[in-house]
């Protein structure tokens, strides 16, 4: 029999999301980074804070600046077992006529 | 402590290369180990040996040959952010690597902490 080892190393791993997404490339590249450490078995969240809630809005629509929307990949991370999103709720109230993403927010 | 080091910023433009280094350099006199530095973003920027900046300002990149030669820190730079700036084997600093977001993750498992810098 294969013994498991008792003493693997679990880390807990924050991203945070703090830019808006398609201004600079941090969202995006972070959103890579989320992607491959979600691989690795960790216990990895995804903090959403500042202009970072932007990233979740609904009805994104990347086509006039020519760049790759990803929206929707933030709404399937469940899919990649990151299950721990937080949204700060003061910014995304604030943020007037958003709809930050419904089944996302709800984690 | 064993510390991984995460580098966003690319040189010159933004303080977070000055920052890291600087860490890294106390944190190494203290008697910690920084295991690597690794670029990402406009970081890996950082990894060009092509850069020559006017010899009264610091060499950036000689910074991170030297932390690797003299205190065989890894410098490490993402390809999937390399490869988008124009960063590839033909211009990588001496010592330095190019390597996946994989690598990150277990530095982040190796080490006791990893410390970001960049906004």
């Amino acid at each position: 029999m294969e013994e498991f080892e008792d003493d693997e190393i679990v880390k807990k791993i924050m991203h945070v999301m703090r830019e808006a997404p398609h201004g600079t490339i941090y969202t995006y590249e972070g959103l890579e980074m989320i992607l491959i450490m979600a691989a690795y078995d960790q216990d990895i969240s995804v903090a959403f804070i500042d202009d970072g809630v932007y990233a979740l809005k609904k009805g994104q629509n990347t086509e006039g600046i020519e760049m790759k929307g990803f929206a929707k990949t933030f709404g399937a991370l469940d899919g990649y077992d990151v299950e721990k999103l937080f949204v700060d709720q003061p910014v995304s109230d604030d943020v007037e006529g958003e709809e930050v993403s419904e089944e996302v927010i709800s984690d | 402590m064993n510390i991984g080091i995460l580098l966003k910023e690319g040189p010159y433009n933004h303080q977070a290369a000055d920052t890291a280094y600087k860490f890294a350099e106390a944190a190494i006199k203290k008697g910690h180990t920084i295991d690597a530095v690794f670029f990402y973003n406009d970081g890996v920027i950082n990894a060009t040996k092509l850069m020559d900046p006017p010899q009264d300002d610091r060499h950036i990149a000689n910074r991170w040959k030297n932390l690797c030669q003299k205190h065989g820190v890894q410098i490490l730079a993402c390809v999937a952010a390399a490869k988008r700036r124009g960063i590839n084997d033909d211009v990588l600093i001496d010592c330095g690597t190019i390597t996946g977001l994989g690598n990150l993750t277990d530095i982040a498992i190796r080490n006791d902490r990893l410390i970001t810098f960049g906004d």
